[in-house]
């Protein structure tokens, strides 16, 4: 969409220009904005509260969830235990039906892959379905860019990923690209693209959208999507949509090229009854999604549908060297969302403030381990640790425990810093230590006393100004329990 | 029955009307009760800020301390006044100790032991009325240890509603964390400001007049914005509203 992105009013910065990776450090000075945007702020809580009704309810109609959660994890376990075996049994699986397999150690594999078939083919229109293997690479900044003089007419098709193009903006959430603009907002950007006012509201918005994104699927020559599921026993790709765009994207272009993670293997097709219950429900709230959608390879002698052309990239890009270690969990993740849904700093950042294709706690987690933990300094500490991505996660990946993981090889790394370091090192001496707790204790007693108000310390210097900007401590007791307990209580 | 007690470290410092709570809501009960005096903290700000080494130093010398003190006075189990406290030495101590087996048997063996207040008053001795009266409606704010790792939900619920006087009132996305979060406060300020307000809005729309929990360290961030506020709601641990010794106690009307 470079050559007819229309001029915006607001917000014209296109950030896709400036790319995701470039942006992941500083999630506490984005944060500090976002959390005074109560325009966003609203938008937010309105989606994940409404996503949350629904998954407990859902839920609660499902009294066999927590035994999906174990077959699930164990599930995950055992593919990851055996990558190797179920890749070249997918890849199989996809040839001997006439398709394509192509793996992609890196995201700039892929897009040579996908620019390369373009050039030979001469295509011109590419139509995308929502896939986060995608985002994260850039793939559309990057074919736009590398190969400019092809020209291509990349369209997202996924309603909000459709929206967030036009606006020049990433998506803020896994499930829900736009969760982050209001309809006045969405209303903006296609009237932009329409050229003419369109009335804030959803009927005549998606009316719009339908009969402009039908052009493109009808022109497009190549259409891409993701993967929810790759199936190695038959090399069947699973794809959950509610807007049916998934459908059109992969049967109507001549040629359909799906970018997966290589994570995204189950064994066998019967998993799929584990997982598609497990992410309709954790995703947006409902028993399953509207569309269900099996594609076993290229359309086949006698079929009706399907491309005529058939390519699946297995995707590696640093999913591999996760595995057999203490953070190959963060590979069981299906997207789903619930964790962001759940997460009290989510709820007030949104996603932006991550930097990541991927936000929230599994955002925390797998944008470090992908990009490395000097790129992604603040992430594993966006997090109060109240656990409530591990409790809602569908799959049972102990996302807080990643998180300490992280923050332990950071410092591990010596990514903490010298003053932390100072600050722990004090802290190990004088909490070992009964008699130097008590003279740190009476020391701070008396230090304290100039720096008391009305039975508060503030405000406070260095780091705990952090603490006393915009909140009082107390100040310690004048006798400690020890203190009364000597004395008898 | 004989309990050693864990007073956590900040307790200790700031709020010793905890301990006493404690103290006097035990005794009342006829528990023994013995405080180890070597004990100083549980490690947890090192262990959440991922310098692990520092807080094994530290769980090692809680071992110590309280190992000693069984050998000596032989006490059935250790109580905590903060689900976040002793879930550190129950849960996480055979997390930090994972290579090391001798202390990671150690630290599971201790873990055994120790109980959350509330978990030990309703479960092991069995009380879910102290006798308590105390005029007022409060809302209960769950730590998130000890809602997701202890599961420790309904035990406070049931010693509050026991509480003569008292009536407990629901309020609103009460699973939410009061963002505390140890060092997350101070490394992430607004955030866990804004978090504290989500809260703060939801109390006061509850109608309440108090906020009890089983985490001093929630309340002190909680309070601490809320005296910001100016918000005038009353702040107290569920041992200040057990205690039998506590001028508000039994004060009702």
């Amino acid at each position: 969409m470079t050559t007819n992105k229309p001029a915006l009013k607001r917000d014209t910065v296109d950030h896709r220009k400036e790319g995701v990776e470039s942006k992941v450090e500083g999630f506490n000075d984005r944060a500090r904005k976002a959390v005074k945007d109560r325009e966003l702020h609203d938008s937010v809580s309105l989606f994940v509260n409404k996503t949350l009704t629904g998954r407990q309810a859902n839920l609660a109609a499902l009294p066999e969830a927590p035994e999906l959660r174990e077959k699930a994890y164990h599930i995950k376990q055992k593919t990851m235990a055996n990558l190797d075996t179920y890749l070249d049994q997918m890849a199989d699986a996809v040839e001997s039906r006439g398709g394509n397999v192509h793996f992609a150690s890196t995201g700039e594999d892929v897009v040579r892959y996908i620019g390369e078939l373009a050039k030979r083919r001469g295509s011109k229109v590419l139509a995308k379905s929502k896939s986060m293997a995608t985002e994260e690479i850039e793939l559309n900044r990057h074919l736009e860019e590398d190969y400019a003089d092809l020209a291509l007419d990349i369209v997202e098709t996924d309603l909000g990923e459709w929206i967030a193009q036009l606006a020049g903006d990433h998506p803020s959430h896994i499930v829900g690209p736009i969760l982050h603009m209001n309809k006045k907002r969405i209303a903006d950007v296609l009237s932009e693209t329409a050229g003419e006012e369109l009335p804030p509201d959803v009927k005549a918005l998606a009316g719009f959208a339908r009969q402009r994104l039908r052009e493109k699927f009808l022109s497009a020559d190549i259409g891409i999507s993701g993967a929810n599921f790759g199936v190695a026993e038959s090399g069947t790709i699973c794809m959950v949509t509610n807007e049916g765009n998934g459908r059109l994207v992969t049967s109507v272009p001549p040629v359909h090229v799906v970018v997966m993670g290589i994570e995204k293997l189950v064994p066998k097709f019967e998993d799929l009854s584990v997982f598609t219950q497990l992410l309709a429900r954790n995703g947006t709230g409902q028993k399953l999604t509207v569309y269900t959608n099996f594609i076993t390879g290229p359309r086949g002698e006698g079929e009706l549908d399907g491309a005529e052309e058939f390519h699946l990239i297995l995707m590696d890009n640093g999913r591999s060297k996760l595995l057999g270690t203490e953070f190959e969990e963060a590979l069981y993740c299906i997207r789903c969302g619930s964790c962001l849904n759940v997460c009290p700093v989510y709820r007030q950042t949104g996603g932006h403030a991550y930097g990541s294709t991927y936000s929230g706690p599994i955002g925390a987690v797998i944008t470090p381990l992908l990009k490395g933990d000097k790129e992604a300094k603040d992430l594993p500490h966006a997090s109060s640790l109240c656990a409530a991505c591990t409790e809602t996660c569908p799959v049972g990946i102990p996302l807080h425990e990643l998180l300490l993981k992280l923050r332990n090889r950071q410092v591990d790394e010596g990514l903490a810093g010298k003053a932390q370091e100072m600050v722990f090192k004090g802290f190990e001496k004088t909490m070992t230590s009964p008699k130097l707790l008590n003279i740190s204790t009476k020391a701070g007693r008396v230090a304290q006393k100039p720096m008391t108000k009305n039975g508060s310390l503030r405000p406070m210097p260095g780091p705990l100004s952090g603490w006393t900007d915009t909140r009082d401590l107390p100040p310690l007791a004048e006798k400690s329990f020890r203190e009364m307990w000597r004395e008898g209580i | 029955m004989k309990a050693a007690l864990f007073i956590p470290c900040y307790v200790d410092a700031m709020y010793p009307e905890v301990g006493v709570g404690v103290v006097r809501t035990l005794r009342n009960l006829g528990v023994d009760i013995v405080y180890p005096e070597g004990q100083t903290c549980c490690g947890q700000p090192a262990f959440n800020s991922g310098f692990f080494e520092e807080s094994r130093s530290v769980a090692k010398h809680f071992m110590d301390v309280f190992e000693k003190e069984r050998e000596k006075e032989g006490f059935d189990y250790i109580v905590c006044p903060s689900g976040s406290c002793a879930t550190m030495a129950s849960h996480y101590y055979p997390f930090i100790f994972k290579d090391l087996p001798d202390e990671r048997e150690r630290s599971e063996e201790l873990g055994h032991k120790v109980r959350e207040f509330s978990d030990f008053l309703v479960n092991v001795l069995g009380v879910g009325d102290v006798g308590a009266k105390m005029s007022g409606k409060a809302v209960f704010h769950t730590g998130c240890h000890q809602r997701r790792e202890l599961g420790i939900l309904n035990e406070p619920r049931e010693l509050l509603e026991s509480v003569g006087g008292l009536e407990l009132l629901e309020w609103e996305n009460e699973e939410l964390c009061c963002g505390f979060g140890g060092t997350f406060s101070v490394k992430m300020p607004e955030v866990s400001t804004a978090m504290a307000d989500e809260k703060i809005d939801a109390l006061e729309k509850s109608g309440a007049d108090t906020l009890v929990s089983c985490d001093s360290s929630c309340l002190m961030h909680l309070a601490g914005r809320m005296k910001r506020r100016q918000t005038g709601t009353r702040v107290m641990h569920l041992a200040e509203v057990l205690d039998p010794g506590n001028p508000v106690n039994g004060k009702v009307g």
